[in-house]
């Protein structure tokens, strides 16, 4: 049964992930992820202190208010001169040493370890149960993390040619009448909801990976919107379940050997995809540049 | 045919009477340095315009802050006598071609029904309405051909067709276009012509930013000069002097002799580096 769980809440990572990574790389702003799946740690844990629990809807709040934060400073810096990748740099390193100083002053307390926030915990997804009146309903982590899913592919599926279309082309969007400002952060308000629910499994540092990745090897496979999204998830489920393989035959970690094996999938792609992959690529132009002297041949 | 039949009602809010555009005091300024300082000027409904000027004359910078796409720092905007806000549906914007990626993952069709997005309102997408007016723009570019290609497949002539297509799906009484003419060859230089006197016969204005000081006289009515501040504006005949560009371009026209401003000389000034 721990398999089974351990698969879904890693296949649900991967939706959540999956889709708002997408924008994020499409937006050229896949640095923001990074820093929002920091900067969420102090916000988890003044949750922690003030709630006492680990799992409860305090600690989205906390954590999507510290995502908000965390861009709404990025935004603040960047616009007053600092370069965009120092902004990013400064501001979530701050706010992450914040909840480094916050974890090794109450970790008594909330029960909490570095190695746990830093890496995650995907083994034990099955050990805290949510109980209705004495029944078991399953890992809280599945829960969480399934209302996470329905959030954001409600708030894309409703407001798909807004969020397209601020990718594409901010200015136009903007002339029409657009909310690019608020469209903008609701973007980001999701991807700190799919780092601080995916946080328990994956851990931090790793959750990135779950973002960026699978949506990298998904731009490389195809032209059509609709299908990177589609493609993004299945990569990040597809590791999931390569990953976990591959973690059993290691004894190794659950949640590097996920991420692991996207890296593998992402090189995969880069080398091997018909439309962008480097081998194709080489082939045509090897081709076209035979075509050419050729043709130079014949006119000569 | 007639554009503006193709979706009814998408003009029909348009004031009488009053001007398309009117722009009174517009000021810019980027970290303290005024880009743009005190433009005031009017256009009448139905002209070409071009607007002309140096490099960091503002050009740009004096559309988008009429978008409202850039915060201004002081002047006021106003759409066949209305604020923007209310009027945002008459408007049409080409921006530039490199402001853009298009390695984006889409295809030719789906950039021109982004034109729709606009009066779609929040909630709706295109549909099969959309999409057949948006083949018949594209074909209007002449691009019907192209509609299911990769954007980042087609050459730059053809990425600014497809950029045209989606302003007119947009079906706008006002138009602003930033450098259409910006590195395309000359099939796409005789489309944006043919194009533009098609959407002047409709009674259409457009504001387009232009570099190439040979083809001036031939393209537009009017000429507005602007080097941050408005330097010149009004018919393209009485304007677009020799005496005013040097006034607006100082020094740095010398190379540009008065034969080929006639009409279409070689070259011209103020080309993109």
């Amino acid at each position: 049964m721990s398999d089974f769980w351990i698969l879904l809440t890693g296949s649900l990572v991967a939706a959540c992930c999956g889709i708002v990574g997408v924008f994020l790389v499409l937006r050229k702003i896949a640095m923001i992820g990074d820093a929002i799946s920091h900067s969420v740690m102090p916000g988890i844990v003044i949750a922690f202190l003030i709630s006492g629990t680990r799992d409860s809807l305090v600690m989205m709040f906390a954590a999507l208010l510290f995502g908000l934060l965390t861009t709404f400073l990025i935004g603040l810096f960047q616009r007053s001169g600092i370069q965009s990748d120092a902004s990013i740099g400064v501001v979530f390193t701050a706010l992450f040493a914040i909840g480094v100083i916050l974890v090794s002053l109450f970790a008594r307390q909330v029960h909490l370890d570095q190695d746990a926030i830093l890496y995650g915990e995907i083994a034990f997804v099955h050990w805290n149960l949510w109980e209705v009146g004495g029944v078991s309903m399953g890992p809280k982590a599945v829960w969480l993390l399934g209302v996470t899913l329905i959030v954001i592919a409600a708030v894309i599926g409703l407001f798909y040619k807004q969020f397209k279309l601020c990718a594409f082309d901010p200015a136009l969007a903007a002339a029409i009448g657009i909310p690019v400002a608020l469209f903008h952060y609701m973007l980001m308000g999701l991807v700190s909801m799919a780092t601080v629910s995916s946080f328990e499994s994956v851990g931090a540092i790793l959750v990135v990976g779950m973002l960026i990745i699978p949506a990298s090897t998904a731009y490389l496979l195809t032209d059509r919107l609709g299908m990177m999204i589609s493609l993004s998830i299945a990569v990040g489920v597809a590791s999931t379940f390569a990953g976990y393989g591959a973690s059993i035959i290691l004894d190794a970690s659950i949640a590097g050997c996920i991420v692991c094996a996207a890296g593998l999938l992402f090189v995969a792609a880069f080398l091997l995809s018909p439309s962008h992959g480097l081998i194709s690529r080489r082939l045509r132009q090897r081709k076209l540049a035979a075509e050419t002297t050729a043709n130079g041949a014949r006119a000569v | 045919m007639s554009i503006s039949n193709a979706i009814p009602g998408a003009s029909a809010a348009a004031t009488q009477g009053a001007s398309p555009l009117a722009i009174n005091g517009l000021s810019v300024a980027y970290q303290k340095k005024p880009v743009l300082r005190g433009v005031t000027f009017e256009v009448n409904e139905g002209e070409l315009i071009g607007v002309i000027g140096p490099n960091g004359a503002g050009k740009s910078t004096m559309i988008k802050a009429a978008l409202g796409l850039i915060p201004a720092i002081g002047g006021e905007v106003l759409v066949y006598g209305k604020s923007l806000k209310s009027q945002r549906r008459l408007i049409g914007y080409v921006p530039q071609r490199e402001s853009v990626d298009w390695d984006f993952p889409t295809n030719a069709l789906d950039v021109v029904l982004m034109g729709t997005y606009g009066r779609l309102g929040w909630y709706r997408r295109p549909g099969a309405k959309e999409k057949a007016f948006a083949l018949d723009c594209l074909s209007k570019v002449g691009m019907a051909d192209f509609a299911d290609r990769q954007i980042s497949q087609l050459s730059g002539g053809q990425q600014q067709r497809v950029f045209l297509a989606r302003a007119l799906v947009q079906d706008a009484k006002l138009y602003f276009m930033d450098e259409p003419f910006a590195g395309v060859d000359a099939a796409t230089e005789k489309a944006i012509i043919t194009l533009l006197q098609e959407l002047k016969r409709q009674g259409k204005t457009v504001i387009v930013v232009h570099h190439d000081l040979a083809t001036v006289k031939q393209y537009f009515d009017s000429v507005l000069l602007l080097n941050v501040e408005l330097q010149a504006f009004g018919p393209t005949e009485t304007t677009f002097t020799q005496e005013q560009l040097q006034h607006t371009y100082g020094g740095r026209l010398s190379f540009l002799d008065p034969g080929s401003l006639a009409v279409s000389g070689a070259g011209g000034g103020g080309g993109r580096p």
